[in-house]
């Protein structure tokens, strides 16, 4: 399945990408596995950044939401607007 | 309910003015506005960018003014928040509620505030003397959103 993976703030700024399309192999059904995985792809820093937070189209979510096929996926820090 | 994420400034008073235009029920209208300052966590800031989620703030902000409106008895919300490059003086963001009474429009505005600093996509970088840095959430913003909690 593709999915569109979204970065922002500091995290984007530590991988040097905003976003990408990407083809997800079976097993990563889940934001915490997608995120497990990318970090084996080598995007270390989702593996290591504190509190870091997900949302699946544009929805916030918790790590064992599930991904589908087509979804808008974002990984980032926690907040701080206002 | 009015929800704007823009670059440019406003006038906090065009904008209240607009929000209770016309409606003679409004009995209460409360506001708070939200500034960049010179200094945080010890170091002199000289300039603050801010970033968001296009798309998604917009809808994580239309949702925690429903939320308000579920909750309390108020007529109009509005929330207008900045993003791009900011200095110390400029306004950041402002929320505004009318009601009836003064009770809805100041609890309404103050919960409106506390889930907008943790719910709602946005993400300060400073510049400070040592060079540029992203703003740590802080735990007391986690607090204030957490003492709603039904």
């Amino acid at each position: 399945m593709s999915v569109k993976v979204l970065y922002f703030a500091g995290l984007k700024e530590a991988l040097g990408i905003g976003s990408e399309t990407l083809d997800l192999p079976a097993g990563v059904s889940t934001a915490g596995e997608l995120r497990q995985w990318l970090a084996g792809q080598g995007r270390e820093r989702l593996a290591t950044a504190r509190n870091l937070r997900c949302a699946v189209n544009q929805d916030m979510v918790a790590a064992d939401s599930p991904v589908r096929d087509g979804d808008e996926i974002a990984f980032f820090p926690p907040v701080t607007g206002g | 309910m009015t929800v704007r994420v823009q670059e440019a400034d406003f006038d906090i008073g065009a904008e209240l003015a607009a929000l209770r235009a016309g409606d003679a029920r409004i009995g209460a209208l409360a506001s708070f506005m939200g500034l960049v300052r010179d200094i945080n966590d010890g170091a002199g800031v000289s300039e603050m960018t801010l970033e968001h989620y296009p798309g998604m703030t917009e809808k994580a902000l239309k949702e925690i003014v429903a939320e308000a409106q579920s909750r309390w008895d108020i007529y109009g919300a509005l929330v207008i928040h900045r993003v791009g490059p900011l200095k110390p003086c400029d306004q950041i963001v402002l929320v505004a509620v009318t009601s009836a009474h003064r009770g809805e429009a100041f609890a309404a505005c103050e919960f409106i505030m506390d889930f907008l600093k943790t719910r709602a996509p946005f993400w300060k970088r400073e510049t400070t003397p040592d060079g540029a840095r992203w703003v740590d959430a802080r735990d007391s913003d986690n607090s204030a959103a957490e003492r709603w909690a039904e």
